[in-house]
C-alpha cells in the first residue's frame, strides 16, 4: 500500500510540476505564429532573431511536398498564420478561397522584390503572395564517379547507372521529368501522354532499380549511396559549395521545371497582422542574405542580390542563364486532371 | 456470487463509443461515401483492381515472411533463455526488452547507416575483401526493418508460455524413457503453441500495416498498405478511398485473427490476461 | 542435445542483432563530424548543443509531458472501468471487453485515422489535447487488460468480509480492493507509459498547432538527416533506462539472493 502511496504522490507533483511549467513555458500573453514551410528552407536563427526584435514567437512547423501542405490547410486542424506554397498550388488555393489578401501596407520591404517576380501567371494581380525563392530542378552526379557527360533527362534511364538512381519523391517533379524527357509539355493533360510517361518511369524502376527519396537526398548522395539524382537547384548549390569538386549540377537540354515558391497567408490565419510583421522582416536585404546563403536558393529580392558574394551569384546552379529559364516550364494546376497523375504515380509507386 | 451492478462501468461505455465505436463508424461510412456525399461502391470497386491488390499482396507476403522469419529465429531464443537459470534468465529478458526502450524510428533508422552502400556492413566486407551487398531500399531491407524491430514481440509470449510449463510434467516424460527430442517435440512444443499463436499475432499485425519501416528502409516508391493509406490521407487528400483501404486491411486482420484465436488460451481471452 | 556453446553463441548473436543499432547510435552521437556516414572523431559538441536545440527539447517536453498525462488519465480511467467491468455478466460484459480490444487488435495506423477523422468531423483543432485523448484511447485498454485479471483473482469473500465488519464501499475501495489490484495498476501505467513515450503514427495523424513530439521530430528530420543531437539524446535517455532497470533488477536480484540462501538451508 506504501508503494501505491508513494506512486500516487509522485504522479501528483509530477502533474502540479507539469502545469506550472506549462503556465510558465506557455508565454501567454506573447503573440505566437504558426509558420508552415517546406522542410529546410529557412535559417532557424533567423527566427530567434526576429522574436527578440519583435517579441511575436514562432511556431514552425515543416512539410515535405505541397499536396501535404494543401490538406493540412483544407482540413483546418492548424489555424496556420502563412504557408509556402509554390507556383501552381497557390493557383489552386486562390481558386478555392483557402487564402486571404495580403495587406502590403504592412509589408513596406516588398519594394526590395525584383518586378520580373511580380504579377506572376498564377497571381496575375499580386493580392496573395509575396515571392520567397525560386529555382529549377535538375540533375546532380558525382563526377568523381560518373565521368560521361550528362545533359539530357534520358541519361537517368541509362542501364550504365542501375541501382544508382534517385528521382524525387515528389509526383509532379518525377512525372514531369518523364514527360519532359518524351518530348511533351509537364503539364500535359493528355491521358495518352501521362500514360507513356507512366510506363517509361515503371521501366526505369524495374529495370534500373531507381529510388525515389525526398530531402535525404542530400545526405545520401554524401554518404555516396548512389551518385546521380533529381534534385532541387538549392540542394544542388549547397552540396557543390560542400564538396565543389565532386558534384555537378545539370539543367537538361529538354528544359525543365522552373518553379517559385511563395508565402501566401490561409483564409482561417488568426495572426494576420504578426503575419505580415514576419514577412517584413523577412525581406530586409541583410535578413534575406543571411537566409539565402544558409539554404542555397535563388532568392527574387533585388536588394539582397546586390549583398550576395559574387561566388554565389554566379553559381550556375541556383541563377542560370536566361535561355535555360526560357526553356523550362511552370507549373500549373491541373484542376480535375489531378486524378489522373494520382493513379499514375500510384503506377509508378508500387512494385 | 451475485454481483452488485456499480456505476463505474458507465464513464467507459461512453468513453469507448465516443472513441472507439464512432471513429471506426465514420471509417466504414466514408468507405461507402464519395466527396458528392452518395453512397457508392466505386471506392471498393477501385480498390479491387490489380493495381491495389498487387499492394495488397506484397504486403502480406512481406508480413508473413517476416513472421515467420521472426518465429524461426525467436523460437530458440525464448527456449534457450526459458532453459536458464532464474536469476540470469529475468537478467537477460530485460535486456531483450531494453532496446524497445529506445524510440523505434531512431532504431530503423540508424539500420539506413549500418546497411546502406557506404554503411558499416559493407565497409567490413570491403576491408576483409569480399564483394558488397546491396542491401538498402530492397525487400530484404524491409524485411529486416520488421523482423528487427518485431522480434521481442515472437520472443516474450512464447517465453511466457516455455517458463510456466510443469517441471514435473517434463521429469516424468523423461523418467518414462522419452528423450531430449521426444521431450520437445511431444510435451513441449505443442504447450508452447498458445505462446507461438500470440506471438505470430503480435508480429503480422503490426508487420502488415507498417508504413516506417517501408518508408525509411524501401524507399518513397515502397508501397505497402500502410504506405497506401498514409497517402490517401496526408497527401492525395481522398479520405473516401483511404477508408475502403483500412477497412479491407481490417478485415483482413479479423480473419487472420479469428483463424489464430481457434490455438489460443480460452482461460486467457476472458480476463484479458495477455500479461498475466 | 545441442551443445551449451552453441546456445550461447546463438544468444549472443541475437543480442548484438538488437543492440547493433543501439551501440551505433551510442558511437556517432560522439562524432564530431554531422553525417553518420563516416567517422570524423571523437566530441562531445553534441551534446552540448542538444541543449541549445529548441526544437528538440520542445519535442523531448512534449514527449514526456504527454506519456505522464496520458498515461495517468488512462490509469485511472482504466482502473476505474475495469473494476466496473468486473462487476458486469452477460453479453454486455462481452460487448465492452471486445469493443475495448479494438484498439490494441487493430493496427495503429486505423486507429489513427479514425480517431482523426472523429476530430475533423466535429471540427476540433488539433493539438495538445486531442494528442492527449488519443494517447488516451490507445492505453486504456492495456490499463484494464492488466488490472482485470488482478480482480479476477481476488477472492469474492473479501470484500465481503470487509463489508460485514463495516466498512463503507469507499473504505472498501480504498483499504481492500487497491491494494490487491495495485500490481495490475501498475503495471498499466508502466505499459501505458512506455507506449505513449515512443508512439509515432497515433501522435502524427493527431496533433497540430505545432505540438509535436520526438518520433515525429526524428521523422521529419529523417527525411532530411537526423542531426546527431538526437543521437546525443536518445544515448542520454537510454542510459537513465537501462541504470533505473539495473537499480530496480539489483533489488529484486538481492532478494531473490537472500530466498534461495534460506531455501538451501
Amino acid at each position: 500500500m506504501t508503494r501505491v502511496k508513494k506512486l500516487l504522490s509522485l504522479a501528483v507533483t509530477l502533474i502540479v510540476s507539469a502545469s506550472i511549467f506549462t503556465g510558465c513555458g506557455s508565454d501567454k500573453d506573447k503573440v505566437t505564429i504558426n509558420v508552415f514551410n517546406w522542410g529546410e528552407y529557412i535559417d532557424e536563427s533567423i527566427l530567434k532573431d526576429f522574436e527578440k526584435e519583435t517579441g511575436i514567437k514562432v511556431n514552425y512547423m515543416t512539410y515535405a511536398t505541397n499536396e501535404e501542405m494543401y490538406e493540412m490547410v483544407k482540413s483546418e486542424t492548424t489555424a496556420y498564420d502563412l504557408i509556402v506554397p509554390s507556383d501552381y498550388m497557390l493557383e489552386r488555393m486562390i481558386k478555392e478561397d483557402l487564402v486571404q489578401e495580403i495587406n502590403f501596407d504592412n509589408i513596406p520591404n516588398y519594394k526590395n522584390i525584383d518586378d520580373t517576380y511580380k504579377n506572376m501567371s498564377y497571381d496575375p494581380e499580386n493580392k496573395y503572395s509575396i515571392p520567397y525563392l525560386w529555382g529549377t530542378i535538375g540533375i546532380i552526379y558525382d563526377k568523381t564517379k560518373i565521368t560521361d557527360n550528362i545533359d539530357s533527362w534520358d541519361d537517368l534511364w541509362n542501364s550504365k547507372y542501375k541501382n544508382d538512381i534517385f528521382m524525387s519523391d515528389d509526383m509532379r517533379n518525377s512525372i514531369g521529368v518523364s514527360l519532359k524527357r518524351l518530348g511533351y509539355s509537364l503539364n500535359s493533360t493528355s491521358q495518352e501522354e501521362i500514360d507513356k510517361a507512366t510506363e517509361e518511369l515503371v521501366k526505369q524502376r524495374n529495370e534500373l532499380n531507381a529510388v525515389y527519396i525526398g530531402d535525404q537526398v542530400k545526405d545520401s548522395l554524401l554518404s555516396g549511396e548512389r551518385n546521380i539524382a533529381v534534385i532541387y537547384s538549392g540542394d544542388a548549390a549547397v552540396l557543390k559549395q560542400q564538396e565543389p569538386d565532386r558534384f555537378e549540377y545539370v539543367i537538361p537540354k529538354e528544359g525543365t521545371n522552373l518553379w517559385f515558391d511563395v508565402f501566401a497567408i490561409p483564409k482561417n490565419a488568426q495572426h494576420k497582422a504578426e503575419a505580415e510583421k514576419f514577412l517584413n522582416y523577412l525581406l530586409d536585404a541583410e535578413v534575406n542574405k543571411k537566409n539565402v546563403d544558409y539554404i542555397g536558393y535563388a532568392t527574387p529580392n533585388k536588394a539582397t542580390l546586390e549583398l550576395l558574394d559574387d561566388e554565389v551569384k554566379n553559381d550556375k546552379s541556383a541563377y542560370p542563364d536566361k535561355e535555360v529559364i526560357e526553356k523550362s516550364e511552370v507549373y500549373i494546376d491541373l484542376g480535375d486532371f489531378r486524378k489522373a497523375y494520382n493513379d499514375a504515380w500510384l503506377k509508378i509507386t508500387s512494385k | 456470487m451475485k454481483k452488485s451492478k456499480s456505476i463505474a462501468q458507465y464513464p467507459y461505455i461512453v468513453w469507448s463509443i465516443i472513441f472507439i465505436v464512432v471513429p471506426l463508424f465514420l471509417i466504414l461510412y466514408f468507405s461507402f461515401t464519395n466527396s458528392g456525399g452518395a453512397f457508392t461502391l466505386e471506392n471498393y470497386e477501385k480498390l479491387f483492381q490489380p493495381n491495389y491488390m498487387k499492394v495488397f499482396y506484397n504486403s502480406v507476403k512481406l508480413a508473413a515472411i517476416s513472421t515467420v522469419l521472426c518465429l524461426i529465429l525467436g523460437y530458440p531464443i525464448a527456449y534457450i533463455l526459458s532453459k536458464l537459470d532464474p536469476k540470469y534468465r529475468t537478467l537477460l529478458m530485460l535486456l531483450l526488452i531494453v532496446p524497445m526502450w529506445m524510440n523505434f524510428l531512431l532504431r530503423t533508422y540508424a539500420w539506413m547507416s549500418i546497411i546502406g552502400r557506404n554503411g558499416i556492413i559493407n565497409t567490413i566486407l570491403k576491408a576483409i575483401g569480399l564483394p558488397t551487398m546491396n542491401i538498402l531500399y530492397t525487400d530484404t531491407a524491409v524485411v529486416l526493418g520488421m523482423i528487427y524491430n518485431f522480434l521481442p514481440f515472437m520472443v516474450i509470449p512464447i517465453y511466457t508460455v516455455l517458463i510456466k510449463i510443469d517441471q514435473n510434467v517434463i521429469k516424468a516424460a523423461a523418467d518414462l524413457g522419452a528423450n531430449k527430442f521426444v521431450i520437445f517435440r511431444r510435451i513441449i512444443f505443442p504447450l508452447s503453441i498458445p505462446g507461438v499463436m500470440s506471438g505470430i499475432t503480435m508480429v503480422f499485425m503490426p508487420a502488415v500495416s507498417t508504413f516506417v519501416i517501408s518508408k525509411l528502409l524501401g524507399g518513397g516508391q515502397y508501397m505497402l498498405i500502410g504506405n497506401l493509406i498514409e497517402l490517401q490521407f496526408t497527401t492525395v487528400g481522398d479520405r473516401y478511398f483511404g477508408s475502403a483501404i483500412s477497412i479491407l486491411m481490417m478485415v483482413i486482420i479479423l480473419i487472420s485473427m479469428a483463424i489464430l484465436s481457434k490455438y489460443e488460451d480460452k482461460d486467457e481471452k476472458e480476463g484479458g490476461g495477455i500479461l498475466w | 542435445m545441442v551443445g551449451k556453446w552453441a546456445k550461447r553463441i546463438y544468444l549472443s548473436l541475437a543480442y548484438i542483432f538488437l543492440y547493433a543499432p543501439i551501440v551505433f547510435l551510442i558511437i556517432f552521437s560522439f562524432n564530431s563530424g554531422k553525417s553518420s556516414a563516416s567517422w570524423q572523431g571523437f566530441s562531445l559538441k553534441w551534446y552540448v548543443s542538444l541543449f541549445d536545440n529548441q526544437r528538440i527539447l520542445k519535442a523531448l517536453y512534449y514527449t514526456v509531458l504527454v506519456a505522464v498525462v496520458s498515461s495517468l488519465v488512462s490509469t485511472i480511467l482504466g482502473t476505474i472501468s475495469a473494476i466496473g467491468i468486473d462487476k458486469m455478466t452477460g453479453w454486455k460484459k462481452k460487448a465492452v471487453l471486445n469493443i475495448n480490444y479494438l484498439p490494441v487488435l487493430n493496427p495503429d495506423i486505423v486507429t489513427a485515422i479514425s480517431l482523426m477523422t472523429l476530430f475533423i468531423f466535429f471540427r476540433l483543432t488539433f493539438g495538445f489535447k486531442t494528442l492527449i485523448v488519443a494517447h488516451v484511447v490507445f492505453s486504456t485498454p492495456y490499463v484494464i487488460v492488466s488490472v482485470l485479471p488482478k480482480l479476477k483473482q481476488m477472492p469474492d469473500d473479501l470484500v465481503k468480509a470487509a463489508q460485514d465488519l463495516g466498512a463503507t464501499p469507499f473504505y472498501t475501495l480504498r483499504k481492500v480492493i487497491l491494494p490487491q489490484i495495485a500490481p495490475g495498476i501498475l503495471a498499466g501505467f508502466l505499459i501505458s507509459f512506455t507506449m505513449s513515450i515512443d508512439d509515432f503514427v497515433i501522435s502524427f495523424f493527431n496533433t497540430g498547432s505545432g505540438v509535436t513530439n520526438l518520433s515525429i521530430e526524428i521523422y521529419s528530420m529523417a527525411r532530411r538527416g537526423v542531426s546527431p543531437e538526437i543521437n546525443a539524446l536518445s544515448t542520454l535517455m537510454f542510459i537513465s533506462i537501462f541504470i533505473l532497470i539495473f537499480l530496480a533488477n539489483k533489488k529484486d536480484l538481492i532478494k531473490n539472493e537472500r530466498k534461495r540462501g534460506k531455501v538451501d538451508d
